[in-house]
């Protein structure tokens, strides 16, 4: 048995983890009509790669990965294009981005599909075939992972974590996959592990997932080892699930990468295998559908797919009102049902007054400091609300806001009701908008002092032509009478 | 009496010597206080302050010969950025200079556009494409929103086109229900 480590703070909000897992992962009818946002990862929005009319096939390249930083997109099934333009996108500002909008012909024909040989491919064309595949983290944070897959020069892996440790409550994606496709999981992770040349993989699970982890054990048997974490939340969290399973703690504004530690959700090992093994794209995910409905349980929905019809496939109850994407600790209120299913949408919650009652009137911070009790990064959250509150930005930063990982221990334990996590990411987005102007300033600067520098050359150069011109007239002048 | 003299001269030649190698070597490069200034104005460079440029006013208000307040693009928030550097207090924006508006960029109207080149050269950040007889047409991600191109183009065909929220650029708004509660 391996001796286990532990982070400070952490909470245990009720689970409802049981209701989403009474049936295996279902296949919802192929919809009327897929919505693909062509942003649905870190970094650059993806290039469209098609117009309206044209039809695609199944796993289809129709979006291409800009700059380094980016991921493809892809036809999740074969049809027409209906259009190519701005669509209601599930984020918390309900405004819309470029999607590209597809009806399904119903006869799913795919590409042709290119098996990829792992064991004889360089690394960097393998990590480019991932990014082409559209490979991101599944876990939420929809980070490209091919960039995770290179260490960098002279930096070594020595350990693979997989996070299947899903603390979040409501949320069961990552339980039933690992229950029913275990063995995707760890030949995922054996690749990984041959990419990033690492020399232990560690797969760690929340001790209230029995089923996934005697399904994981039999699938890994004795290359990779499966651990049974303590159930806390944010156990799942990969900087506080890379302290529990090793003991290291990634300092502040570090990557565990640096530290030999790379992390990645389960999910995003099984669409790595299948890129690999079978040189499909992502164009599906286990999406749990629980909450105010008659069927809780998953569904591996196409990307796309309008949340509202995979809610009617678990069949709505009386007094829904509004849905979460994501779970009820970090993730945020959808403008509408009527957005579709994106790589990051882990978790459709259905509310009702029920479930999620209203949050009592927020009272006056009494400095109790149980959100710093409960601070699993370490942090004084009730100093943090003061200068984000108070809009002074720089004393936040000073107090390491931006290791804050928006888990809403905090919120959760305050008694007095107070949003602090909402206030750090109003911070965070106002540090973001000024580096932003800042940068815009910085340049406009460099530009118009290389304007007045231009300006000042050329009348120099004006000047100096005019000099020359004089010069040579006044010779002219003087040697002309000699000539006579 | 001798030694004391050797000393003492010896220290100060000594002394002498590491002052003067600080004054070179920690020599400050231009006016720090105009640089401080000019880092927190906009770089719009629209005039509007009175003066051309956003350098050139940062070196007035360094001299005592501007106020603080002369800077519509900056706002209240960057009369506070100075207040705060230069130790005086807040005022409001001097109205004269012109009022606060959203950030906008410019946006040429390509099919009325002749190719004077007269807004090229009133571009105080080269953020104008164009070329005689050409059509113009504004870089958007280097348009400093100046508004100094509209005023020269004789056939009225620039506008200002105000910059709209998208995912990029959202923010989180500060939780509103909070007022009054401390």
């Amino acid at each position: 048995m391996r001796a286990l480590h532990h982070f400070n703070g952490g909470v245990h909000p009720p689970e409802h983890k049981g209701e989403s897992t009474l049936r295996p992962i279902q296949q919802p009818p192929l919809p009327d009509k897929l919505v693909i946002p062509l942003h649905q990862h870190i970094g650059n929005s993806a290039k469209p790669l098609v117009d309206a009319g044209d039809t695609v096939l199944k796993g289809q390249m129709i979006g291409k990965a800009e700059g380094y930083v980016s991921g493809a997109i892809h036809a999740p099934t074969s049809g027409k294009i209906l259009s190519v333009g701005h669509e209601a996108v599930p984020h918390p500002s309900g405004l819309k981005d470029l999607c590209i909008v597809l009806e399904p012909d119903g006869l799913e024909s795919w590409i042709d599909l290119q098996p990829i040989d792992h064991l004889n491919m360089d690394p960097s064309t393998l990590r480019n075939r991932l990014r082409d595949a559209g490979v991101v983290g599944l876990g939420g944070a929809v980070f490209p992972s091919f960039i995770k897959l290179n260490p960098g020069t002279g930096k070594r892996i020595r350990t693979l974590v997989l996070n299947g440790a899903e603390c979040e409550p409501y949320i069961t994606c990552d339980d039933m996959l690992m229950r029913e496709r275990a063995r995707e999981i760890i030949e995922g992770a054996a690749i990984m592990r041959h990419m990033l040349h690492a020399e232990e993989v560690m797969i760690g699970i929340e001790d209230n997932k029995p089923q996934a982890i005697s399904a994981m054990r039999e699938a890994a048997g004795q290359s990779m080892e499966v651990v049974a974490v303590p159930t806390i939340y944010p156990g799942g969290g990969a900087k506080q699930l890379i302290r529990v399973l090793t003991g290291i703690e990634v300092p502040a504004g570090e990557r565990s990468t640096d530290l030999g530690v790379q992390c990645f959700n389960v999910a995003t090992a099984a669409s790595v295998y299948r890129a690999i093994r079978y040189g499909e794209p992502v164009l599906s995910r286990i999406v749990t559908v629980t909450g105010n409905v008659k069927n809780p349980g998953n569904f591996e929905a196409l990307v796309g797919t309008q949340m509202a019809h995979l809610i009617d496939q678990a069949g709505p109850l009386e007094g829904s009102a509004g849905a979460i994407m994501g779970g009820p600790m970090m993730g945020f209120d959808l403008p509408s049902t009527a957005v579709p299913v994106v790589k990051a949408t882990n978790c459709i919650i259905v509310k009702s007054d029920a479930l999620f009652p209203e949050k009592p009137q927020p009272m006056p911070c009494i400095r109790c400091a149980r959100c710093a009790e409960s601070c699993p990064a370490d942090l004084q959250p009730q100093e943090l609300y003061w200068f984000a509150k108070a809009g002074n930005f720089g004393k936040a930063q000073e107090y390491a806001l931006f290791d804050c990982i928006e888990c809403g221990c905090c919120t959760y334990v305050c008694p007095s009701h107070i949003p602090l996590v909402q206030f750090y990411r109003y911070a965070k987005s106002e540090i973001w908008a000024q580096e932003r102007e800042k940068k815009a300033a910085d340049l406009a600067r460099i530009r118009h002092d290389l304007r007045l520098e231009r300006i000042e050359r050329e009348k120099r150069e004006k000047a100096e032509r005019l000099a020359q011109k004089s010069a040579q007239a006044k010779t002219v002048e003087h040697s002309q009478p000699e000539q006579k | 009496m001798l030694d004391a003299i050797i000393v003492m001269s010896g220290l100060a030649l000594f002394l002498g010597g590491v002052l003067g190698y600080a004054s070179i070597r920690f020599h400050v490069q231009g006016n720090a206080l105009v640089e401080k200034i000019d880092a927190i104005l906009p770089q719009t460079q629209c005039a509007q302050c009175g003066f051309p440029g956003c350098r050139p006013y940062a070196e007035a208000i360094a001299e005592g010969r501007a106020d603080i307040n002369q800077c519509p693009p900056g706002g209240d928030a960057n009369i506070h950025k100075l207040a705060d550097l230069l130790g005086v207090e807040f005022k409001s924006l001097n109205a004269s200079h012109g009022e606060p508006k959203p950030k906008s960029v410019a946006f040429i109207d390509e099919s009325t556009c002749i190719g004077c080149t007269l807004c090229l050269q009133a571009c105080p950040v080269d953020a104008i494409c164009g070329a005689p007889k050409q059509m113009h047409t504004i870089i958007a991600q280097e348009c400093t929103g100046c508004e100094l191109c509209i005023a020269p183009c004789p056939v009225d065909c620039i506008f200002m086109v105000p910059i709209q929220e998208n995912i990029s650029n959202w923010k989180w708004k500060q939780p509103a229900y909070l007022k009054g509660a401390a």
